[in-house]
């Protein structure tokens, strides 16, 4: 917008606190607050841009309580303290200033999609007053050479200040022709390498980029990779099948908020999203501890909301917020809705975490279980075949941040021919 | 011909995934010749090999992410057709009231977010007087959707800050002021504003899904044999909440979505008289939204299935076998008059494209095959739904085009659906048809929990066996077949309706239903090719689904394919 930001130059945040992860005192949590503020300021020194923000907002028909609604939400969300409410909010407004290149690669869209469910501020507002959405190609107004035109202005202009959001997986099989752009014929990791290359940041939506997703399932007939393996860059991934719209959202926030290296888990997601395992915060865990399981779809205890562990659940093996912020502005998710959850967030799933409906300790995987699945994950299996006393076993790896810092992180190495995954008998 | 000159549109924006349109444009710049094209694949059906046939709807899900839910149930009704798994009565309720989510969520999303800017003008929009704006929209709608000068006003401030910042963001180096916009700034500023309801709409809807899917994008309640979400079926406060949001999202489609429609109708009349748009004469429907438990193809369905051909004007019923997919100018190798999907063999012949990057014009073009109905190149979608239930004197279908006949101002003559104008209509007619089914369904739903039949899931017994299921998505007939051996997938593939609507050219030189509607299309303006896109929009296209097998030397690696 009107006077550009330089993300690079602006003053750092040191120690941004993660509640119940890190060890903060008071003092520590004064001395982010003051960062922080400094930061914003710096973003918008005379308020003019939360100043418009707030008044657009409001003439939209909501209120301040709706905008403090949605920043408390997303403040805890984010595990910071309730004193940076406010600085959400104005984060939220600021974060116009930072120009957003959207670049969908072997992708089905689902991460879009998501990104547009985002609720107040909605999508709408997002593209209208939020975030600067230069390029992102299923909503924009050009297509053809217009929209390569744009692309190519938007990062050349903001060299270096950009975040650079990837969907979808990069194929590198067939000298990277499975995906091919623009009328020169663009192959997808010609396309990611430039795009990344300016980039202050690049983000993964979704497993696909992130990971690989099911293009990389085996036997990966496209030779596909997340966008981190393939560039072999540090990349924040937002992992998920889709990713939930408020880890997108509450990721630029703490871009703007702390720095472009937020504090990443082992897969470099950011550890306020990633941090807690599914198991751990399940609405259905105290049957779980109780060993009252549904044993098959649909019966009494399905619709007693009993464990779905025996039905396949992968919440045991997965680490993200979803029993916190649910989905759909927690409407539901997929463990209320009797499913059990595919562990989607996690590296390789469609390999690892499959078949979907049978527990994994039921089955023996043999290698299978060195891709990305962590070690809790094991001992889970290994107990959940042996017997029952499994709760306190779980509980006590539940919140272990295997590497607090790790921003180089990189996808596992590929395995040559990982084994077939087992079948329901 | 040298007077012509070679136009590429890539990428086609505002759809779902990668889309190439070269068109030949003469002097005058009409187009007089077309290619549609795609290029991304990532092999998901060979993926699904060997995999546990449980697994298969999730699986098949991930074929597209805005399309989501209809490639979930289609890939486990498939495997329920195979192993003969009937399914109790509440949960195909079920799933039809997560596809009608689906239904109206996508047409909606289709019309404003991914087709609107096609009609509307952003940038004149802030030139509209509201008070004239709100006393407009009275003219298409007595009770218009979030109507008012004070709320068009506000959407002009809003979208002003963002042009005087000089940051469009995603409308930056749209076709404004292109004289093919039709509409007043006035209508121009109330689709503007439309377009900015429809995104709480949109959301909306989603929550409607979540509620019994459980989320949205990639809803995770099916299994094979039933759903999941018995806890939300049998709870009245959990369907009046899936009630509710969906009747919020009818209103949408009733007091927002058919009048723009009426509005659009009556600017671009002369465009839809004059067939621009038109493709091909041939339509199919597998029919949509099974109202009965008798397996497909005897059962009745809210839409009818059925082949119509506009000349003869009548419906054939529909012959599975006579569905063939053509290789002749696409990256594969094959029979030279098509195969059956369900015994076709996918040999890739990847040949990429000329040295400057255009497409090989006398050769293979595309990675997405062509489906030819008795040979013929056949359009899917809502037009053609609507289309083949008319012809076979459906009630609901016949009213609701008479009546928008007639409600257009000026008239919207039979002739004019024929168009890209009329493929835009049917959609907007279909989201209003299909809305006024959910709160009886619903009904119906609550009746049958009410009576203690709770019953979401039957066991399936066999483990082995081959079977197909065809069922129209929003954007038409989607077929997946399948055979299972021992619980594991042995074959599976998937012919899916932007297959049948962006196919290439056949061994018979026929064009596919976008290359044919594209020809004969006047730009106004020589390198804006807004006129392309509104057609080419109108269809939806849905291209993610173009992933076939190749392994990573191009060479066969297994006998399975899904195509766009």
């Amino acid at each position: 917008m009107d006077s550009p930001v330089n993300w690079d130059k602006l003053p750092k945040v040191t120690g941004r606190p993660l509640e119940g992860i890190t060890d903060h005192s008071n003092e520590d949590i004064t001395r982010a607050v003051e960062d922080v503020d400094r930061r914003l300021h710096a973003i918008d020194p005379d308020g003019t841009v939360s100043g418009a923000f707030v008044e657009r907002f409001m003439a939209l028909g909501l209120t301040r309580r709706d905008f403090i609604k949605w920043s408390s939400m997303m403040t805890a969300a984010l595990m910071l303290p309730p004193i940076f409410e406010s600085r959400v909010a104005r984060a939220a407004a600021v974060s116009s200033k930072l120009p957003v290149v959207w670049i969908n690669l072997q992708d089905c869209d689902g991460n879009t999609e998501s990104l547009l469910r985002t609720s107040d501020p909605g999508f709408a507002s997002l593209i209208l007053d939020t975030i600067s959405l230069d390029y992102n190609e299923t909503v924009m107004a050009a297509a053809g050479y217009q929209a390569m035109d744009r692309m190519n202005e938007v990062i050349a202009k903001h060299h270096g200040q950009y975040v650079a959001i990837f969907e979808g997986s990069v194929p590198l099989g067939n000298n990277g022709t499975f995906f091919t752009t623009g009328a020169n014929a663009e192959t997808g990791i010609s396309l990611a390498t430039r795009v990344a290359s300016g980039a202050k940041m690049v983000m993964a939506a979704g497993t696909c980029s992130a990971f690989g997703g099911i293009p990389a399932a085996q036997p990966n007939p496209t030779g596909a990779k997340g966008v981190g393996d393939a560039l072999n860059i540090p990349v924040v991934n937002i992992s998920g099948c889709p990713a939930n719209a408020v880890n997108l959202v509450g990721t630029i926030l703490e871009v703007v908020m702390f720095n472009d290296n937020p504090a990443l888990d082992r897969y470099g997601r950011p550890l306020w999203a990633y941090a807690h395992r599914i198991h751990d915060n399940c609405e259905r865990r105290g049957h779980f501890d109780a060993g009252e399981y549904v044993l098959n779809w649909g019966d009494t205890a399905a619709q007693n909301e009993w464990c779905l562990f025996k039905m396949g659940c992968k919440g045991p093996y997965t680490y993200n917020n979803c029993p916190q912020v649910r989905w759909n502005q927690q409407v539901s998710w997929p463990i209320r809705a009797g499913h059990g959850c595919i562990g989607c967030a996690q590296p390789n799933f469609w390999d690892t975490m499959t078949p979907f409906e049978q527990p994994l300790g039921a089955k023996v995987y043999g290698s299978a279980l060195g891709i990305g699945i962590d070690a809790a994950a094991n001992t889970v299996g290994e107990v959940v075949v042996g017997a029952a006393a499994v709760g306190i076993a779980i509980h006590a790896t539940a919140t272990v941040i295997r590497d607090k810092t790790a921003p180089q992180w990189k996808n596992p190495p590929p395995q040559d021919t990982p084994p077939k995954p087992p079948v329901n008998s | 011909m040298s007077q012509l000159k070679r136009f590429t549109i890539d990428p086609i924006t505002r759809i779902e995934g990668h889309l190439r349109i070269e068109v030949d444009l003469d002097p005058h710049n009409v187009v007089k010749d077309a290619y549609s094209s795609s290029g991304m694949f990532r092999g998901i059906e060979l993926i699904m090999q060997d995999r546990d046939f449980h697994d298969v709807g999730l699986f098949a899900q991930r074929i597209c992410g805005v399309c989501t839910f209809t490639h979930y149930r289609v890939g486990t009704e498939a495997v329920e057709a195979a192993l003969q798994v009937q399914i109790p009565t509440v949960a195909r309720i079920v799933r039809n009231l997560l596809h009608a989510s689906l239904f109206l969520h996508d047409h909606v999303v289709h019309f404003y977010q991914l087709h609107g800017m096609d009609w509307f003008d952003v940038v004149a929009a802030l030139r509209a007087d509201p008070v004239k704006a709100a006393a407009e929209a009275l003219k298409y709608s007595s009770t218009p959707y979030n109507a008012g000068a004070g709320t068009y006003r506000a959407v002009q401030q809003r979208v002003a800050a963002l042009v005087s910042s000089g940051e469009l963001g995603p409308f930056a180096n749209g076709y404004w002021g292109n004289p093919s916009y039709k509409l007043t700034p006035e209508q121009d500023l109330i689709m503007l504003s439309h377009y900015l309801d429809a995104l709480s709409v949109q959301r909306t809807l989603a929550q409607a899904m979540a509620v019994f899917g459980g989320k949205n994008p990639h809803p995770q309640s099916l299994v094979v044999g039933g759903v999941t979400s018995v806890m939300d079926i049998v709870d009245p406060s959990r369907v009046a909440e899936f009630l509710g949001k969906m009747e919020s999202g009818v209103r949408f489609v009733q007091t927002g979505y058919v009048p723009d429609m009426r509005m659009v109708a009556e600017a671009y009349a002369q465009e839809a008289r004059a067939g621009e748009g038109y493709g091909v004469p041939n339509f199919i429907s597998y029919g949509a939204f099974p109202l009965d438990n008798i397996p497909w193809p005897k059962g009745a369905m809210l839409f009818p299935m059925g082949v119509f051909n506009r000349a003869t004007g009548r419906v054939t019923s529909l012959d599975a076998e006579q569905i063939k997919e053509d290789v002749t100018r696409a990256w594969y190798q094959g029979p030279e008059h098509g195969v059956y999907p369900g015994t076709e063999a996918t040999i890739p012949d990847y040949t990429g494209y000329e040295a400057d990057g255009a497409l090989n014009r006398s050769g293979k073009y595309s990675w997405i095959k062509a489906p030819r109905y008795d040979g013929m190149s056949t359009e899917t979608g809502p037009l053609a739904r609507l289309l083949i239930g008319r012809a076979l004197h459906d009630p609901l279908m016949v009213n609701i085009m008479e009546d928008f006949e007639h409600s257009v101002p000026g008239g919207f003559s039979p002739d004019s659906w024929y168009s890209t104008v009329g493929r835009t209509a049917a959609r907007a007619l279909e989201a209003d048809i299909i809305g006024s089914q959910v709160a009886g369904w619903v009904d119906e739903l609550a009746q049958y929990v009410g009576q203690g039949e709770t019953q979401t899931y039957a066991e399936p017994v066999n483990t082995s066996g081959e079977g197909f299921r065809l069922l129209d998505a929003p954007r038409g007939a989607l077929g997946h077949w399948i055979r299972i051996d021992n619980s594991r997938v042995t074959h599976y593939q998937a012919v899916v309706p932007s297959t049948w609507n962006a196919s290439p050219r056949d061994h018979k030189g026929q064009k596919g239903p976008y290359e044919a509607a594209l020809v004969n299309t006047r730009l106004a303006i020589a390198n804006q090719p807004l006129e392309v896109l509104r057609t080419v929009h109108s269809f939806d296209p849905c291209i993610a689904c173009a992933v076939h097998i190749i392994d990573s030397k191009g060479a066969e690696v297994a006998h399975f394919q899904v195509d766009v």
